[in-house]
């Protein structure tokens, strides 16, 4: 009997393939069904926002950065309002403070929600999609609320918030605060014991605490693997260090503990967004009221005459802010999420730049889908959880 | 963990180092001349008292006109509990001139660097000597210059393109319609028949980047 001869396979998936969370392409190398070799090819969302946002004014760089992260668009205002209020030296009121923190954690819960419906979708489970879905829209609905926006509010500012919470706005929150719990409960029943999602997921894309620190994977990924680092506990913004939460952390590194960690973060964010809620009055200061930087209020600037030439000068010709550089990290719903920016004096940034979560994370996927099996690919991507606008930028 | 300290620790390993501290409101700073820059890392990463086991980011600022142009940072933390005063954070910064844009890669000393460079090369063009691959990242393999460079035109003049405003006459109008109808007998022949269904001109150019 002649010898039976064997040979690779080189398969192309992508860039528009459904699992791959927007335009990845990946060119797999395969051997039967395993991965022998994999290279990623990014760049196709690509916008060039960090070379836009250095022809725009400071405060219209906010609609642009959160078309970074689209999934998490206020994590990405908070992290740049936070880079340059520090940059100008402003401290926000305490009010200011704890809104911003209700809505990254809300925030963090609908991009969650998002990542756990389509890995789910791509593992088989469909029904968890559609829950998901069910919760994520109250969410948007809040956002719709405060902002008339869903998706891209740029409530966040530098130096506040765009105007004061709506009518409503505590009901509306604390009516998805005392739902979600319970819908938490739902999703976990229907994928943590289940032996197929287990079996999807065990020891599926494991990832060492050392390789994810080397490969600068700080964030869910780091924390199933057991690396509890946290930018909130460890390096605290906007007064997180007077909640009380906990960091969850995982222990084997697969895309099951990464989806354990995930679930355990919406249990603490529904705890942080309680203790917020609870600090937050009605009505309030909701920006520093230095009109050299955030506009008058709205009817002031229909009766004074000051008041609507500091409007008017703030719009067209936007506020300077003293030179010099300045990187505050936050925790994103990804990981540590920030921005790193460069003022040299004028009412234009020199430089942001984005240290995005997801850049890295796709970074890391080669070696993370190496050596399993082809349908675990798209498990291993649905759990890092890449967010293709923010790899690309 | 302040700057002196870090620069008096950096300083038992690698004691002919001129480091210089440089002023930022946020973390510890230092400006690392570009020939040590890999001792300097490798100390900041192995040395048990630093630690420094997270390169967060890398990026690089383009100052042109002023020289140095080119300001290359690196933002390191240590966020292993079990370290000397952890969590820390300190940014590294090489400056290097416009003719001669070059530093030695640090990849080897964290792997995350190798896209991180990868990014900074395409995009600001700063080469990184020993990088394991240097090719474009974000941008297309034959894209030409460096987006994020001061010099780079934000708006490149290309001339506009004008179409041809459609004029039809009525009868070209009746024709246009008719010659596009499924028909099941002869085709049509004669002045209908030439009537192009889309005017000259207008197909969309597909000359995409910089002139």
């Amino acid at each position: 009997m002649p010898e039976l001869r064997t040979q690779t396979m080189t398969v192309n998936m992508g860039p528009q393939h459904p699992s791959t969370h927007g335009v990845l392409r990946l060119v797999l190398e395969l051997d039967g069904e395993i991965v022998v070799s994999a290279s990623t090819t990014i760049g196709y969302l690509h916008t060039g926002i960090e070379k836009t946002a250095e022809q725009k004014k400071w405060q219209q760089v906010i609609p642009l950065v959160e078309r970074m992260d689209y999934l998490s668009a206020q994590s990405n205002s908070f992290g740049f309002a936070l880079s340059v209020e520090k940059l100008l030296g402003i401290e926000v009121p305490e009010r200011v403070r704890w809104i911003r923190v209700l809505l990254a954690e809300l925030q963090r819960i609908n991009s969650h929600l998002v990542w756990l419906a389509t890995h789910g979708l791509e593992i088989g489970a469909v029904s968890v999609m559609l829950y998901c879905f069910r919760e994520r829209e109250l969410l948007l609905n809040v956002n719709e609320m405060i902002a008339g926006f869903r998706m891209f509010p740029s409530y966040i500012r530098i130096g506040g918030l765009r105007e004061d919470l709506p009518a409503g706005f505590h009901d509306a929150v604390r009516a998805f605060l005392d739902r979600f719990p319970a819908k938490l409960d739902e999703y976990e029943d229907l994928l943590t014991q289940n032996e197929i999602w287990i079996r999807r997921t065990r020891d599926v894309g494991r990832l060492s605490k050392e390789e994810a620190l080397a490969l600068a994977l700080v964030g869910p990924i780091a924390r199933a693997a057991g690396l509890p680092y946290d930018v909130r506990k460890a390096f605290p913004y906007s007064g997180y260090e007077t909640f009380e939460f906990d960091v969850p952390a995982g222990t084997r590194g697969d895309v099951y503990d990464r989806y354990l960690v995930r679930m355990e973060e919406m249990r603490q964010s529904v705890r942080i967004c309680r203790q917020a809620l609870e600090r937050i009055t009605p009505a309030g200061a909701y920006d520093i009221q230095d009109f050299r930087i955030v506009p008058p209020p709205k009817d002031r600037v229909y009766t004074e005459m000051e008041a609507l030439i500091q409007h008017f000068l703030l719009y067209s010709q936007g506020f300077t802010v003293p030179a010099g550089e300045v990187y505050v990290p936050v925790e994103g719903p990804r990981g540590e999420h920030g921005f790193y920016v460069v003022s040299d004096g004028t009412n234009r940034p020199w430089r942001i730049k984005a240290r995005a979560p997801s850049f890295y994370a796709c970074q890391a996927l080669p070696p993370l889908i190496v050596g399993g099996l082809i349908a675990d690919v798209i498990a291993v991507i649905g759990s890092t959880d890449v967010v293709m606008g923010d790899v690309d930028r | 963990m302040d700057t002196a300290t870090i620069v008096s620790i950096l300083q038992k390993s690698a004691p002919d180092v001129s480091l210089e501290a440089a002023t930022a409101i946020d973390q510890p700073t230092l400006v690392v001349p570009r020939e040590r820059l890999v001792d300097v890392c490798h100390a900041l990463r192995h040395e048990p008292e630093l630690d420094f086991g997270l390169l967060a980011d890398v990026t690089a600022v383009d100052w042109w006109p002023r020289e140095p142009r080119f300001a290359i940072i690196y933002h390191l933390a240590c966020v292993e509990t079990t370290a000397v005063g952890a969590p820390k954070r300190l940014r590294l910064k090489v400056l290097v001139p416009g003719a001669d844009a070059r530093v030695p890669t640090v990849s080897e000393i964290w792997p995350s660097a190798n896209w991180a460079e990868r990014e900074v090369w395409d995009l600001v063009g700063i080469v990184f000597d020993g990088h394991p691959d240097l090719r474009r990242l974000l941008m297309p393999d034959d894209w030409e210059g460096h987006p994020l460079r001061k010099d780079y035109p934000v708006q490149v003049a290309v001339p506009a393109k004008v179409a041809e405003p459609l004029q039809l006459t009525p009868e070209q109008f009746v024709a246009n319609i008719e010659a596009s109808r499924v028909r099941t007998g002869p085709a049509p022949s004669g002045e209908a028949a030439r009537v192009p269904a889309r005017p000259p001109g207008a197909t969309p150019s597909d000359e995409g980047g910089p002139a």
